[in-house]
């Protein structure tokens, strides 16, 4: 999977959690940066994005989890 | 598996959702369809969350009006963090038309909460508890080294704890309580024999679950068997270790929306709105292929082939939801005589004719043959589950009857099965014997009408069919009929108020108060309770009629002076010299405007929202004369 396919994906996780059509994924984009983004959606991004790729996140993959581009390197590590 | 796999999938969910939100309604009720529809289609637990913002966003926090139900106020009282849950009890109360607002208590504090009287869950004033202990909390403090004894009075002192928690809630509040059983989260410690093992927190969980379900039963708490159905989708599927050394949640946010959805159909339940009927296809519904075309000998039922045995499982699990109390239909596009043929002449058939309430076969499109039983049934069509292997025919139904829960499913029969039992559309807390005859008894409602087809003598046909109303005022064994009609009833139904089961009981103490129950036999059989009247002391002379309600079934029947009689005589008895009879106007009880002044009571208020207060002079109130025979039993 190519890094724009997993950013395209996970823009629409994001759109969904927060219910904004407008937000754009930057790799640097992180909790501070958009309203709302408490540890109930973190948890509720993660989820999804387990879902829609088919992985499962380690307890220490999360625990580095920092912003959108660690997320997005986690996803390209595991999924084929 | 815990997606809600019997709802209907739309492209269009996203958009429409992005729509409800932006669009400015004149009357936030105007939205409220719009919100139920999209609450009706498919959804994992972003989705869920998404229509949760945007219904708070629409509706704030009051519900609004015009609903038709009665609102919730759900306290969520529990151990764990259960914020996921928030939005899934509410979307699920959405989908079946009901407001749910909820309480959680501090994290930890639902004890503590239940005794101070000046909690935030007493301010809160809860019409529905919700207890969710979790395993790990009934798990505390354990060890494996526990002799047996020690085994036992963990178990007991924890079931203990729960009984106290029923008992504060119900003196507190006096409302319904539902407990959720606590998910077997726990490793085995001895393994497969894990239940030698007095001190292991899988065992102890396990005996819990199973102490509970007589414990709940005498004290008249429903259960949210969430341990049975994780059995069914496995325990990953609901719990995430992970997630809960991480967030502290039982229940995954997976998993909510299944999770609300239970919380849902018990709370339907309660309120007696569960489905009634089921409405069944026929060719490659209840077997496959097509009568018309194949012939008798060409469809396939019965043992011999999987796709054969297949459609006869689901005709056993139709014919034993029959058994305990569920109307069955059919709906289907056939020459009569073809689509009866099978029903009485093929051997592997499991339904027979009989077992089908309303029959219904011809060329007509399937919307309005759904509309005419409904009809010659006389239930809502909010009752209705209609099951059909085409997808055609499923969308039209839909969008002409969005009332009509209509499951998704293939054209593989197990799926027919399988979306029927796990939507939990007939979600029943209790089987009474009204359930158990109510087949029987619109069976005897079709001779009833074939009789008054073909008599036009309407008192002939009257004192035809020797009717007795046998009437008792509310009592215990009664009491969950009558709180389900109460809450069911909409069209023939003066006031509309609904009632719990406390609210009941506080009528049937009350000595300035009655409250009837009404039956109706006749010669063709047992209608079962027809009608609830509640009247209430106003002040010396005043007699209320609070609420008056009747099944549609026996409409033009006399039933209705002939309670009105019986009112009046339990007035009398309180001293009444004047009965009042207000009208207060829904969506749905048009029917019953007029009905005080038909009976001869005088119009005394006209009200703008087009409601009405009647009065009926009792010193001078003659009793009228009707066929049915009256008598107290």
């Amino acid at each position: 999977m190519t890094e724009p396919e997993i950013y395209s994906a996970l823009t629409e996780i994001f759109q969904d959690v927060f219910m904004r059509d407008d937000l754009v994924l930057t790799p640097t984009l992180s909790a501070k940066d958009v309203a709302g983004w408490d540890s109930f959606k973190q948890i509720e991004i993660v989820i999804a994005t387990e879902e829609r790729f088919g992985i499962k996140l380690h307890t220490r993959e999360l625990d580095r989890l920092q912003n959108v581009g660690d997320l997005a390197t986690v996803v390209a590590s595991k999924a084929a | 598996m815990t997606q809600l796999h019997w709802l209907a999938e739309d492209a269009n969910w996203r958009a429409r959702l992005k729509v409800l939100r932006t669009t400015t309604f004149a009357k936030p009720e105007d939205a409220w369809p719009e919100a139920m529809a999209l609450a009706n289609l498919r959804m994992d637990f972003v989705r869920t969350n998404a229509l949760d913002q945007t219904m708070r966003a629409v509706f704030g926090d009051k519900p609004p009006g015009g609903t038709g139900t009665k609102p919730i106020r759900l306290a969520l009282l529990g151990s764990c963090t259960m914020a996921q849950l928030h939005g899934a009890i509410r979307v699920a109360g959405l989908r079946r038309g009901i407001w749910i607002d909820i309480y959680e208590n501090d994290y930890g504090q639902y004890m503590q909460e239940l005794i101070e009287p000046d909690s935030g869950l007493h301010a809160f004033k809860p019409n529905i508890v919700l207890f969710a202990l979790d395993a790990h909390h009934l798990a505390a403090g354990l060890s494996a080294q526990f002799e047996q004894a020690d085994g036992a009075a963990a178990v007991e002192e924890q079931t203990n704890r729960i009984s106290e928690c029923w008992r504060l809630a119900r003196e507190a509040f006096r409302c319904p309580i539902i407990h959720q059983t606590p998910l077997p989260v726990h490793p085995d410690l001895l393994g497969l024999n894990e239940h030698r093992l007095p001190g292991s927190a899988a065992r102890v969980i396990a005996r819990i679950n199973q102490d509970l379900r007589p414990m709940a039963d005498a004290a008249g708490v429903e259960l949210l068997s969430v341990d049975t159905r994780a059995a069914r989708d496995g325990i990953a599927a609901w719990h995430d270790v992970g997630l809960w050394h991480r967030a502290k949640q039982e229940i995954s946010p997976t998993a909510a929306p299944f999770y609300g959805d239970m919380v849902g159909r018990l709370v339907a339940a309660l309120q007696g709105r569960s489905s009634k009927c089921l409405v069944l296809d026929l060719d490659n519904t209840l077997w496959g292929g097509v009568i018309g075309d194949d012939g008798m000998d060409g469809i396939v039922i019965g043992q011999g082939s999987p796709l054969g045995e297949a459609y006869t499982a689901f005709q056993e699990y139709a014919r034993d939801l029959s058994r305990r109390g569920i109307i069955l239909a059919v709906c289907s596009k056939n020459d009569e005589a073809n689509a009866v043929e099978p029903f009485e002449q093929h051997p592997e058939m499991v339904l027979k004719r009989n077992d089908i309430a309303s029959f219904i076969a011809n060329w007509s499109d399937k919307a309005s043959n759904i509309k005419a039983i409904a009809a010659e049934l006389n239930i809502g069509l909010d009752s209705l589950v209609f099951v059909d292997d085409n997808p055609v025919e499923r969308a039209l139904v839909r969008q002409e009857l969005p009332m009509v829960a209509v499951p998704e499913v293939t054209d593989d029969p197990i799926t027919f099965l399988q979306a029927v039992s796990d939507a939990g559309y007939f979600e029943s807390t209790a089987i009474t014997d009204e359930d158990r005859v109510r087949s029987a008894q619109y069976q005897g409602n079709r001779a009833r009408e074939a009789l008054k087809s073909s008599t036009t003598d309407m008192p002939a046909y009257l004192r035809g069919l020797e009717m007795e109303m046998i009437w008792r005022r509310f009592d215990r064994i009664g009491l969950q009929r009558t709180v389900q009609l109460i809450n069911k009833t909409n069209q023939f139904n003066l006031t509309t108020r609904r009632y719990t089961e406390e609210d009941v009981v506080d009528v049937m103490q009350s000595k300035k108060a009655f409250g009837l129950q009404l039956r109706l036999t006749d010669r063709f059989g047992d209608n079962g309770i027809i009608a609830i009247c509640i009247g209430k002391m106003q002040d010396e002379d005043d007699l209320m009629i609070d609420t008056w309600l009747m099944s549609c079934r026996v409409l033009g029947r006399q039933v209705e002076p002939t309670t009105l009689n019986l009112i009046a005589a339990q007035a009398k008895k309180l001293g009444a010299k004047r009965l009042l009879g207000d009208f207060i106007p829904t969506k749905k009880n048009a029917m019953v405007r007029d009905h005080y002044v038909k009976l001869g009571f005088d119009l005394a208020e006209t009200h703008d929202d087009g409601g009405t207060r009647a009065t009926l002079d009792l010193t001078s109130f003659v009793p009228a004369e009707t066929f049915i025979t009256v008598t107290e039993g």
